[in-house]
């Protein structure tokens, strides 16, 4: 009855400054700091940047060198087309593997949510099973696989298919292929749940009406589903812009991915300034989805209310 | 109709675990393979196995993947079972918007620039970057993973027990103690087990936050398998996936024991 | 606790969520002893009034008093009352004798007095034998019997019960009924249940408080309430009645209300002036007694209700009747 307004159940506030320690220094103030040192110039010495800031610094002084600022890091980011060149492309293979993955994924958790009761949990489970095992792993095993000397290769070949190696390995399509099958677990999930939590009996309602399957799932099954589309392109999209390994591991030497373009820029350039600038842009770049995830998750608790 | 219908289900199941499977189950077979050429036949063999005994390298990576995993899974379960707690007994407190999104940021923060601004912040503080480094970098990213499994059995918690308890004169510790933890356990314990899985596996923000001593297993894979397809991570892949494989199965089995 | 002390005095307690007062302004004293019911529709404050004794809600004005000590600031685990909850709460972990015992076990009791005492519980509510069992093992109406007995094994002066039937099916409800009786009466150990059955109010307290939007409209024995509800909510909210308004002295309007089964239904007048004519609109059979709608020629429609006794004619929809309603039947409201 009424809101949980006790007072003394023990709000102890340790239980708060302990975890929140923890993330102010280990997660917040990292994140000041990359602020800070992409608007600081490039410098050969280690580390690679000239501060702006000191930790010395009084007041006035970082006043007078606020107006001081470097935004070059940032007006480099958009006159290098490496870096412009980056964020499009890792945008657009990702949205293309996020629609494929949808497009697999579906007819997949389809599929078992029309199981039997018994049998669901079990294939739901072992969908999700690969989540646990090592990314690297499974994408190493693509490795195996697509290379020009590889199984498909050597498959095909021996089947007289094709007389000459595909040469899908380090491609752009090797990178899809890598980020469908890594991120499909993300996507089976939230879609399985939103399928299977539909009453069966709106589908026995639709054909009842005179609706054909096929209709009877465009018309319910889909739209009902929307929640789990979307929630589940978004966790494969995003982390799938920002992805390093796959295209580092399946692309070629002319890939351009933003995660892969950052850790070249930090470890091989050594250049942090523009590494960190990147590094907020990209933040940014993938704020927008989430806004829209956050949106679409507030209408439909007002839905439900 | 409804045969064909159950026909496409059944190909389509069919279907879908021979892609989610089928490359690690060529990984595993191609383990065993005699030859050093990875993609060619040539018999069963376990020398892939017994060579990696010989790496000492290798060996020690694992353990340092172990210990990293270990301790950072137990500062992460530490930590995000009391920010749970807060974010879900708490109520409305002053920057509770930027706690919570602190808490959930690393959720979707790519691991690159998780990466990046650790390693930012250990150079700038001047601290040596070693074991120690990738233990609070880890700590740091699935605490967040943690506080999500927490938070969800806290919700489901019935208040109502707690003020039996209080009601029969425990006080708010002991409550939290006798009646609390024992039953918000089992999902203490999954969150433990995803943040050790996580950091077992992660490369990125380990590369950034690793010293020159400390290379965690998935790096030191990664620097070989950058080399090209080789037997011996065939064998190490399999070893790792059949430790991830028995782990699952034993949990699945414990989980079905308490549902009957 | 001196001689006279209710057992509880809550002194014009106000609490509020928000903007709504749940309880608004309240004085009550409850005696050593008394089954004591706090009845209201769902949101009347009852739930909140109850937890306010227990001392999981804190006053916003006022005191509590219990045995004579202000127990306005201590926290329910120091205060000498115990709950029945409406889910039970039990302890999934526990079983049935560590969920009994769990009270003891906080004041440090030895464990020979805790064995005893939770053996004499499990009698109590004759549940001998089943002390190993968890609660997930338990039907509803144990788990109802190990919430009660683990409320009771501290032996407090008063124990709060909510909705302690709600969870029940109709027949074990009324079973359970009389067994709180017993048990009340056995231990004499003070209860206050709160419920929203006006049924159960009657049948098992001695004393009800009618609740109504945070304040008490009317306090007595169920029958006093049935007899003379204080107001038209209680008169409608306790038992059938009809409410008959009449404009009086021009300007006020006042209401009347009278229960069905104090109205007589006869063929013909019989020269009594309290006799109206009507015609039987619709009834509803309902085994020992019958329901009639009666159309009066104003066009009001009363209620009446005749016991089936038998040897006497039923009538039907269509029949003309006429209605007489005793002067001592009627209960003025003021509101």
């Amino acid at each position: 009855m009424g809101p949980a307004s006790n007072v003394r159940s023990g709000r102890n506030w340790l239980v708060i400054a302990l975890p929140y320690s923890w993330l102010l220094l280990f997660f917040l103030a990292p994140f000041a700091l990359v602020l800070k040192i992409s608007l600081s110039q490039s410098a050969l010495s280690m580390p690679p940047y000239a501060p702006v800031f000191d930790w010395s610094d009084d007041l006035r002084a970082i006043i007078e060198k606020l107006s001081a600022l470097s935004f070059d890091s940032f007006a480099g980011l958009f006159n290098d087309s490496l870096y412009v060149e980056s964020y499009v492309s890792s945008v657009i293979i990702a949205a293309i593997a996020t629609i494929l993955t949808l497009f697999v994924a579906y007819p997949f958790a389809l599929a078992i949510a029309r199981s039997s009761s018994k049998l669901r949990p079990i294939l739901i489970g072992l969908a999700i099973a690969p989540f646990w095992t090592s990314f690297l792993i499974r994408v190493y095993a693509w490795i195996m696989i697509l290379k020009d000397e590889g199984l498909l290769n050597r498959f095909l070949l021996s089947i007289g298919l094709i007389d000459a190696p595909l040469g899908i390995f380090a491609t752009n399509t090797a990178i899809v292929i890598g980020i469908v099958y890594s991120y499909l677990p993300f996507m089976l999930l939230p879609l399985y749940a939103a399928i299977e939590a539909q009453d069966p009996a709106l589908l026995e309602a639709a054909a009842d009406l005179g609706a054909s399957p096929a209709r009877a799932f465009l018309r319910i099954t889909l739209p009902l589903s929307m929640r789990g589309v979307v929630a589940g392109s978004l966790l494969v999209f995003i982390p799938a812009v920002a992805e390093f390994v796959i295209p580092d591991l399946l692309g070629g030497s002319d890939t351009l991915m933003i995660g892969r373009t950052l850790w070249n820029d930090f470890f091989l350039n050594r250049d942090w300034p523009a590494a960190s600038a990147a590094a907020i842009v990209l933040l940014l770049l993938l704020v927008a989805p989430l806004l829209v995830y956050e949106r679409v998750q507030l209408q439909d608790q007002e839905a439900r209310r | 109709m409804r045969a064909g219908a159950s026909l496409a289900r059944t190909g389509m199941l069919v279907a879908g675990f021979a892609f989610l499977y089928g490359p690690m189950l060529l990984l595993v077979v191609y383990s065993f393979n005699a030859s050093r050429l990875v993609t060619v036949w040539a018999g069963f063999s376990t020398r892939w196995y017994a060579a990696l005994t010989q790496e000492a390298q290798l060996m020690a990576s694992v353990r340092v993947s172990l210990l990293v995993a270990l301790l950072s899974a137990l500062i992460a379960t530490f930590n995000g079972t009391l920010a749970a707690i807060a974010l879900v007994r708490f109520g409305s407190f002053r920057t509770r918007t930027i706690f919570a999104g602190a808490i959930y940021a690393p959720l979707v923060m790519p691991e690159v620039i998780l990466g990046l601004s650790l390693l930012l912040l250990f150079v700038a503080l001047g601290i040596e970057r070693g074991l120690w480094t990738i233990v609070a970098a880890h700590a740091t990213f699935t605490m967040c993973f943690v506080t999500v499994v927490v938070q969800s059995r806290l919700v489901g918690f019935d208040r109502a027990l707690e003020e039996a308890a209080m009601d029969l004169g425990a006080g708010p510790a002991r409550t939290f103690i006798a009646i609390t933890l024992p039953l918000i356990r089992p999902a203490i314990v999954a969150g433990f087990l995803l943040a050790f899985t996580l950091s077992l596996d992660d490369l990125v923000i380990a590369s950034f936050t690793a010293g020159p001593g400390s290379t965690t297993l998935p790096m030191r894979v990664y620097s070989q398998v950058r080399l090209g397809v080789s037997p011996e991570i065939n064998a190490i892949s399999t070893l790792m996936l059949a430790v991830v494989g028995l782990a699952l199965l034993f949990f699945a089995a414990l989980s079905r024991q308490r549902g009957d | 606790m001196t001689q006279g002390d209710p057992l509880v005095r809550l002194d014009r307690v106000t609490k509020r969520f928000g903007d709504v007062a749940a309880v608004d302004d309240v004085s009550l004293d409850i005696a050593a002893g008394e089954f004591f019911a706090l009845l209201g529709p769902s949101g009347c404050g009852k739930t909140t009034l109850m937890r306010l004794i227990a001392g999981f809600e804190q006053p916003d004005k006022g005191r509590v008093f219990i045995a004579g000590v202000d127990m306005t600031d201590v926290p329910p685990h120091r205060r000498p009352v115990n709950m029945m909850f409406q889910s039970y709460a039990l302890f999934p972990h526990m079983n049935v004798e560590k969920n009994i015992a769990f009270g003891l076990r906080q004041e440090r009791a030895s464990r020979a007095k805790i064995a005893e005492r939770v053996a004499e519980m499990l009698r109590l509510v004759q549940l001998e034998g089943l002390g190993k069992r968890r609660p997930d093992q338990l039907s509803g109406g144990q788990k109802q019997r190990v919430a009660l007995a683990r409320a009771l094994a501290k032996r407090p002066k008063l124990l709060l019960l909510d909705e302690p039937l709600a969870a029940l099916d109709r027949k074990l409800r009324e079973q359970t009924q009389f067994e709180l009786k017993e048990v009340q009466r056995r231990l004499g150990t003070a209860f206050v249940v709160v419920t929203h059955d006006q049924e159960e109010a009657s049948v098992m307290a001695s004393r009800v408080a009618v609740m109504r939007a945070g304040r008490l409209e009317q306090i007595g024995t169920p029958a006093e309430i049935y007899a003379r509800p204080a107001s038209r909510f209680v008169a409608e909210f306790i038992g059938d009645i009809n409410i008959l308004k009449r404009d009086e002295e021009g300007t006020r309007e006042i209401a009347t209300a009278i229960r069905p089964e104090r109205i007589l239904l006869e063929s013909d007048a019989g020269g009594s002036p309290n006799s109206l004519a009507g015609i039987v609109d619709d009834l509803a059979f309902r085994g020992s007694d019958t329901l009639y709608r009666v159309r009066l020629e104003s066009g009001t429609i009363l209620r009446v209700l005749a016991a089936n006794s038998g040897g006497r004619d039923a009538y039907r929809p269509g029949d003309r009747v006429h209605v007489r309603i005793p002067p001592e039947a009627c209960i003025p409201l003021s509101h």
